[in-house]
């Protein structure tokens, strides 16, 4: 079989804060294979987000650190490459993509300029030549008048196009693997369509992986290969999509389907909820993070349950409680 | 039954001024002829996409923005034109949520000191009265008396909205505009605050206007949607209707863009090229007829598309770029020229 594009093993994200060091991320394995797509689901607070920055080494600093754990990316080992190696990966082999795009923008360059950069950066290209590249970009991502458009500051452009230009500076070096945290939470769900449409066409173009984190089980429905579902820092299942949506085994993931309105349930219903809220980060058991969310007492809050592959390809945290078979 | 709001070709606009002498350049039209009814006890669904005006209209309905034209009825009673003064005791009958309650809420001030401010505007009850009412109406939304004593800050997003909630009921309202009320929520809490206004709603007999962008959401609070495009209503139906069978173009490409959760469904979509027009001098006719660049575009040109009633409770922009020409014709409306006539 084919190695996998990527193979995350035992990562554990900490953050330094006044009552000690805190674990985000705890011990999240899991492998993207070429040209699939990774849905991420769960909760704010999760450890989605961190997960995803943890593999690029784009945490917030000083506090965040990688205490332990592999992330195998075409054969090297990224949690032990050197910043400026790690530099000329991001951007080059990996885009990356954020909820709000103004963050990943420059105000005061011109978003052709800032395309260009990653050309001049990575592929060697003149001015002119990079320049070229980046309206070719913002053709593809189908902006209007790309030539145009080139020459503009992004808070010219409407939240959509300025989404599209992300994407576009993502993509722009052909990488082998996108992060994208939340890319259409922020858009109409016009332009989300456009949007994931786009994401959808260039993947087969261009055969890359991507790796998506959202809240919006819709979403993942429709774009997602296979699926994690994190609760408490970990993953608790993780499935192909027709076989998380199908057969959820977890019940965090069973709760988390069942809330969400769907054109189906009968109109004003009460819907079902998971009661209680996802603990503080220091205040999380050692055991079952779940059941704690449900204040259950005894033995499952104790000790880490095992992660199990209960059918091909699907894998649950199986403690005694939470996990149904 | 009389309607408890009945809103009547409002319109609001903007003007904008510009150039050397900040002369009047235009306007926008972010509410541009719009008429509806909310019964007693209904919620009305408002979508449509950002910029379309639904946030505007909210506004203008709890007079937060003045109205240029068209009418406001309250409970039969005019209050388009009510001053603050006239105002201030309509506001214990219309009340508002808001997508951020952070934003919405004094941070410096204490829950209680927030919940008990309306009541003491209004002059309600003694310091004892007010006392209890604020913890009755803690309970009422999940929230500990205790809750009381603390400060925004210290609640996460569904816990605010919760406070939110209780200060807009704490007058016990006729009408709530909830403008996005649970778009900031993750889905779990985005369901226990749905369920808390659905049970509000049948326990104190309140009629909504939801305003969202969350189609799925929308649908299940809602006994009625209406749907916005640049500035205009182009359908009104009841919610089961709408999403079953929607008869304008615009809603059609609203749907189909849900994306739903069901992996094992494909999904026909109807992909809109670009973004949402911007409501600065829109265009002429209609205006998805021109985002569409539809060939009848040029028919729409002073042509009055404000929605008829094409079966009981539904009603539709008469738009021949966006209705089916045998529905067009159900309304009175020429269906497009037959080849070689």
């Amino acid at each position: 079989m084919e190695e996998p594009l990527l193979q995350v093993r035992d990562l554990i994200t900490a953050f330094d804060t006044e009552g000690g060091l805190i674990r985000a991320v705890d011990q999240v394995s899991f492998d993207i294979a070429r040209g699939r797509t990774l849905g991420i689901v769960g909760e704010s607070g999760c450890g989605k987000s961190v997960t995803a920055m943890s593999l690029v080494r784009l945490l917030p600093q000083p506090a965040g650190r990688i205490l332990q754990g592999e992330v195998r990316f075409k054969g090297r080992d990224l949690s032990r490459l050197r910043s400026d190696e790690l530099r000329k990966v991001r951007g080059n082999e990996i885009g990356v993509i954020f909820q709000e795009p103004m963050t990943a923008l420059n105000p005061v360059q011109r978003i052709g300029k800032q395309l260009a950069e990653c050309f001049l950066l990575h592929k060697g290209m003149n001015r002119r030549q990079a320049w070229e590249a980046g309206v070719e970009m913002l053709r593809l991502v189908k902006i209007p008048s790309p030539e145009l458009r080139a020459g503009d500051y992004p808070h010219q452009l409407s939240g959509g196009m300025r989404q599209r230009v992300v994407i576009a500076m993502a993509l722009a070096c052909r990488p082998d693997l996108v992060i994208a945290d939340e890319p259409t939470t922020a858009l109409d769900v016009t332009v989300q369509a456009q949007i994931l449409d786009l994401m959808k066409r260039l993947q087969a173009e261009l055969g890359m992986s991507v790796i998506l984190i959202t809240h919006d089980l819709g979403v993942i429905a429709e774009t997602c290969d296979e699926v994690l579902v994190m609760y408490g820092g970990r993953v608790v299942e993780r499935a192909p999509v027709r076989e998380i949506f199908a057969r959820p085994r977890h019940a965090y993931t069973k709760g988390l389907l069942a809330s969400i309105p769907r054109l189906e349930t009968p109109r004003k219903s009460l819907l079902p909820v998971i009661p209680g809220m996802v603990a503080s980060l220091r205040d999380f058991v050692p055991g079952c993070r779940f059941c704690q969310r449900m204040a259950r007492e005894g033995p499952t809050l104790r000790e880490r349950p095992p992660f199990l592959e209960v059918s091909p390809g699907h894998w649950v945290e199986a403690c005694p409680i939470c996990h149904v078979p | 039954m009389k309607p408890i709001l009945a809103v009547r070709d409002l319109k609001v606009h903007f003007p904008l001024a510009g150039g050397l002498f900040m002369r009047r350049m235009g306007a926008v039209r972010a509410v541009d002829g719009v008429s509806f009814d909310i019964a007693p006890g209904e919620t009305l669904g408002l979508v449509g996409e950002s910029g379309c005006g639904k946030s505007t209209l909210g506004k203008a309905i709890v007079r937060l923005t003045d109205a240029n034209a068209g009418t406001i009825h309250f409970d039969g009673r005019d209050i388009t034109k009510l001053g603050r003064r006239e105002m201030r005791p309509l506001r214990r009958d219309i009340q508002m949520i808001f997508q951020d309650p952070v934003e919405s809420l004094n941070a410096r001030h204490s829950v209680r000191e927030i919940l008990e401010e309306p009541l003491i505007i209004h002059g309600i009850g003694s310091a004892m009265d007010r006392r209890q009412r604020v913890d009755e109406v803690l309970e009422r939304v999940g929230l500990q008396r205790s809750a009381a004593e603390r400060y925004p800050f210290e609640f996460s997003g569904g816990q605010r909205q919760r406070i939110g909630i209780a200060r807009a009921i704490i007058l016990r309202p006729r009408l709530i505009i909830c403008d996005e009320p649970v778009s900031a929520l993750d889905v779990s809490v985005q369901s226990q605050v749905l369920n808390l206004l659905l049970e509000l709603q049948r326990d104190m007999g309140l009629s909504y206007l939801f305003i969202a962008h969350d189609l799925a959401v929308v649908k299940h609070i809602s006994d009625r949607v209406a749907v916005m495009y640049l500035g205009k209503i182009v359908e009104l139906a009841g919610a089961d209707a709408i999403y079953r069978r929607p008869r304008h173009a615009y809603t059609k490409a609203l749907l189909s863009a849900i994306p739903e959760a069901d992996p094992t469904r494909a999904k026909e979509r109807i992909l809109l090229e670009g973004d949402v027009p911007s409501p600065i001098d829109p265009p002429a006719g209609s205006a998805f007829g021109h985002r569409i660049a539809h060939p009848r575009y040029g028919e729409t040109v002073g042509l009055d598309l404000s929605p008829r009633e094409l079966e009981p409770g539904h009603w539709i922009a008469p738009d021949p770029c966006c209705v089916e020409s045998e529905e067009l014709a159900r309304l009175g409306i020429n269906g497009p020229p037959k080849a070689g006539s």
